[in-house]
């Protein structure tokens, strides 16, 4: 009974119900614009993470490392470019 | 007659005027030789409806042979308005709209499809593939990118040509300083072509990951497979960042909104920023492919395996990584403060690191090894010191507190015609001139090939460096003309000469191929060049499904296996092979979406909606249509082979 029960996915799903709670309390708690947008921000991506791994199977097929990689490559060309026009348009900005 | 002003020229001249007539009377001639010849069902049949990468491939090339002397033309214009001061041969505003044409086309419809056509050809023959993962889908990118770099050559008679620059820059994109049609020319041209592109890199990833040849692991493929697997990642990456900016560019300029305007909470330089984001990386588009044609062709001619193979393919995946990180050295003098200047002046430099193993990992290879100087090896030598040369002065632009200097000079012009030059022309020709028995079964003139090759090199250095020291003497880019007291006038006319000397070897090349076409020998075998990689296992020129039996491979070299270690590459039997259909669907797309283009340029809204509704009908088409593909049945597969010689694979 044990190797059938799916434990990792009810664990995920626990897991992921937990974010969204957090999430919402953005909502429902008073607290300032930047502290909100931060707790939104990260638990956003740890769910997204979540729902990749255990929900679309990421980890499970045999082409799990070009998976992994093209995801790891895209996130960091997506966060270069974000962070690297913040830095040249707003924070490292002269004028 | 309100409708049709729309259509007129903001600035003619006679000039224009005699291209307007040339331009008629070619596609005249164009349309009367192929009916009075009878050719139109060839060229549908053939041509026009082919889904097979190695015709797609040779398409691309006439394409970019095409714009490459529309470019060309445009260079030469500039270097004779500029070879002697307060010339007046062509004014201001006609001047802008040469170099922004020059750009755009050398860039995106010159050394963009001769490299994806080169991909297009060699790229599955060298992994033992049948064809592309997506023919259909192949088909329909070459048409996109056919019919925007059509699109964007109308501008020149029809309406305007862009005038702000390859690179575009808002404000002066804007409605407000450009208010001819010019700038929607360039939205939707580089749009259309751009949405091709993208669909060439998807289909590139999953060709070369999903079809490669049994025994060929990733560190397996030979090296213009590697660099053409590493240049559609960066594609796939980098292309949507220029398609939203063009959207949006789009939407500033046809609808009103702000995102690229100096006031309402606009950015101008946002746009600078997103299109070097997507253009730094284009420049690796180029690049890259580049170094993949070098390494085969040194390797081959130096009669020596690749020096460092893992170290070559580890530099390039480190400088696709790198080439996204660097975008902002193209500006560092618009206004950022010192610790962002130094980031990204720290993140440029450190490219040349993989760059400069590559070097010394050709030039190890070369060492020791029994060169041949062909054609092709000429170019790649050339190539190694001045690309070099291009290279260090690149370090020096890299150095922002030192680019206040440099910036927008002539000098920073030489740079980057140094280092794709030599980098990317003349590889593309060398890689022409290599595989060119491949495609047609009979090999370019040596002699007339050497020819051009030094014409091109001495005009190179002649048009280009003198560039370098105008530049730091103070001559701006982009100026249509400067006086005498200036003292720029004899290295300009120096340029002028370098430039026609390259453009002898353009007409020289051409020569070669009608030339090479009546009189080169017919039978020059399956592997002309004694070379390595499994491109060179099959016939020339390629029978329809390139492989009579799939190839097994134990390394890199897999012909060279075979050659001289005694490994069998075709083992199996011949069974039936599973081809695809052609198609008529992705011509008619490409002329929807020329139709598309054009009328969104123009704002006639009734011809947008018309032909996108044509474009959702293809696709709804596309989804229901039932195509199986056909079959070649073993006897035929025997035929073909026993007619090329080669009975025994």
């Amino acid at each position: 009974m044990k190797e059938l029960f799916p434990m990792k996915q009810v664990n995920g799903f626990i897991f992921s119900m937990l974010l969204t709670v957090i999430a919402l309390s953005v909502y429902f708690l008073d607290m300032s614009y930047s502290v909100a947008l931060t707790i939104l921000l990260v638990t956003a991506f740890i769910q997204a993470g979540v729902q990749l791994v255990l929900f679309m199977h990421a980890g499970e097929s045999e082409d799990k490392t070009s998976i992994y990689t093209t995801t790891f490559y895209a996130l960091s060309i997506a966060l270069f470019t974000v962070f690297g026009s913040l830095l040249a348009m707003i924070w490292g900005y002269m004028f | 007659m309100e409708f049709f002003e729309r259509f007129a020229i903001p600035h003619p001249s006679p000039l224009i005027y005699a291209s307007m007539v040339a331009i008629g009377l070619v596609s005249i001639a164009i349309i009367v030789g192929i009916t009075y010849f009878k050719k139109w069902g060839y060229l549908w049949n053939e041509w026009l409806t082919t889904v097979d990468h190695k015709k797609i491939g040779i398409m691309y090339i006439i394409s970019a042979l095409l714009m490459l002397f529309r470019g060309g033309a445009d260079a030469i214009m500039m270097r004779l308005q500029t070879a002697v001061p307060e010339n007046s041969f062509l004014d201001a505003q006609h001047y802008n709209e040469v170099f922004t044409t020059h750009g755009v086309v050398m860039i995106m419809f010159m050394a963009m499809p001769f490299i994806i056509g080169l991909m297009n050809f060699i790229v599955p023959l060298q992994i033992g593939a049948r064809d592309v993962a997506f023919p259909r889908l192949n088909a329909i990118s070459f048409w996109l990118f056919f019919f925007g770099a059509m699109l964007f050559n109308l501008s020149f008679v029809v309406g305007g040509s862009p005038d702000a620059g390859w690179t575009n820059y808002y404000p002066l994109a804007s409605n407000e300083f450009s208010p001819s049609v010019g700038v929607n020319y360039y939205n939707w041209a580089l749009q259309i072509s751009g949405i091709g592109t993208l669909m060439t890199g998807i289909n590139f990833i999953a060709t070369i990951l999903k079809m490669r040849a049994p025994g060929m692991k990733l560190m397996k493929m030979p090296m213009f497979t590697w660099a053409s697997l590493l240049t559609n990642v960066i594609i796939v990456f980098a292309f949507p960042v220029l398609t939203i900016a063009l959207v949006m560019g789009t939407f500033d300029r046809q609808f009103g909104t702000h995102f690229f305007t100096s006031m309402n909470g606009g950015m101008d330089m946002m746009w600078a920023n997103l299109f070097w984001v997507w253009g730094h990386p284009e420049v690796y588009i180029l690049i890259l492919p580049a170094f993949g044609i070098y390494s085969e062709i040194i390797s081959t001619f130096s009669q020596r395996n690749l020096y460092g193979y893992k170290s070559m393919v580890w530099s390039m995946v480190l400088i696709s990584l790198f080439s996204f990180t660097v975008w902002l050295h193209h500006f560092f003098t618009m206004g950022q403060n010192a610790f962002t200047n130094s980031i990204f002046s720290i993140t440029t430099i450190a490219i040349a690191i993989p760059t400069g193993i590559k070097i010394f990992n050709w030039l190890l290879t070369m060492r020791k090894g029994k060169i041949r100087f062909t054609v092709p090896m000429l170019y790649s030598i050339a190539f190694i010191p001045l690309f070099t040369i291009g290279g260090a002065t690149g370090v020096m632009l890299g150095m922002a507190s030192a680019d206040y200097q440099y910036h927008n000079t002539m000098f920073l012009v030489a740079h980057f015609h140094n280092v794709i030059i030599p980098g990317v022309v003349f590889a593309v020709l060398a890689g022409f001139t290599y595989w060119w028995p491949k495609m047609f079964g009979f090999m370019l003139n040596e002699k007339i090939g050497k020819w051009a090759f030094w014409f091109l090199s001495i005009g190179f250095c002649l048009a280009f460096f003198p560039m370098y020291i105008t530049g730091l003497n103070g001559q701006a880019r982009r100026m249509y003309t400067y006086s005498e007291a200036t003292g720029f006038g004899p290295l300009n006319l120096l340029s002028f000469f370098g430039a026609g000397l390259m453009a002898i070897a353009f007409v020289l090349i051409v020569y070669n191929v009608y030339y090479s076409f009546r009189h080169s020998p017919r039978n020059v075998g399956d592997d002309p060049w004694n070379a390595r990689s499994l491109e060179w296992a099959t016939h020339n020129p390629v029978p329809e499904y390139n492989f009579a039996v799939a190839p097994e491979v134990k390394s890199s070299e897999a012909l060279w296996d075979q050659k001289k270690h005694g490994h069998k590459l075709f083992n199996k039997e011949y069974e039936e092979i599973h081809m695809p259909n052609k198609s008529g669907v992705p011509f008619i797309m490409g002329v929807l979406f020329f139709i598309f283009g054009f009328s969104f340029i123009f704002a006639i809204w009734l011809g947008v909606i018309l032909s996108a509704i044509g474009i959702f009908a293809c696709m709804i088409y596309r989804t229901f249509e039932q195509d199986h593909g056909f079959h070649i049945s073993v006897k035929e597969i025997k035929e073909t082979e026993e007619k090329f010689g080669g009975a025994d694979k």
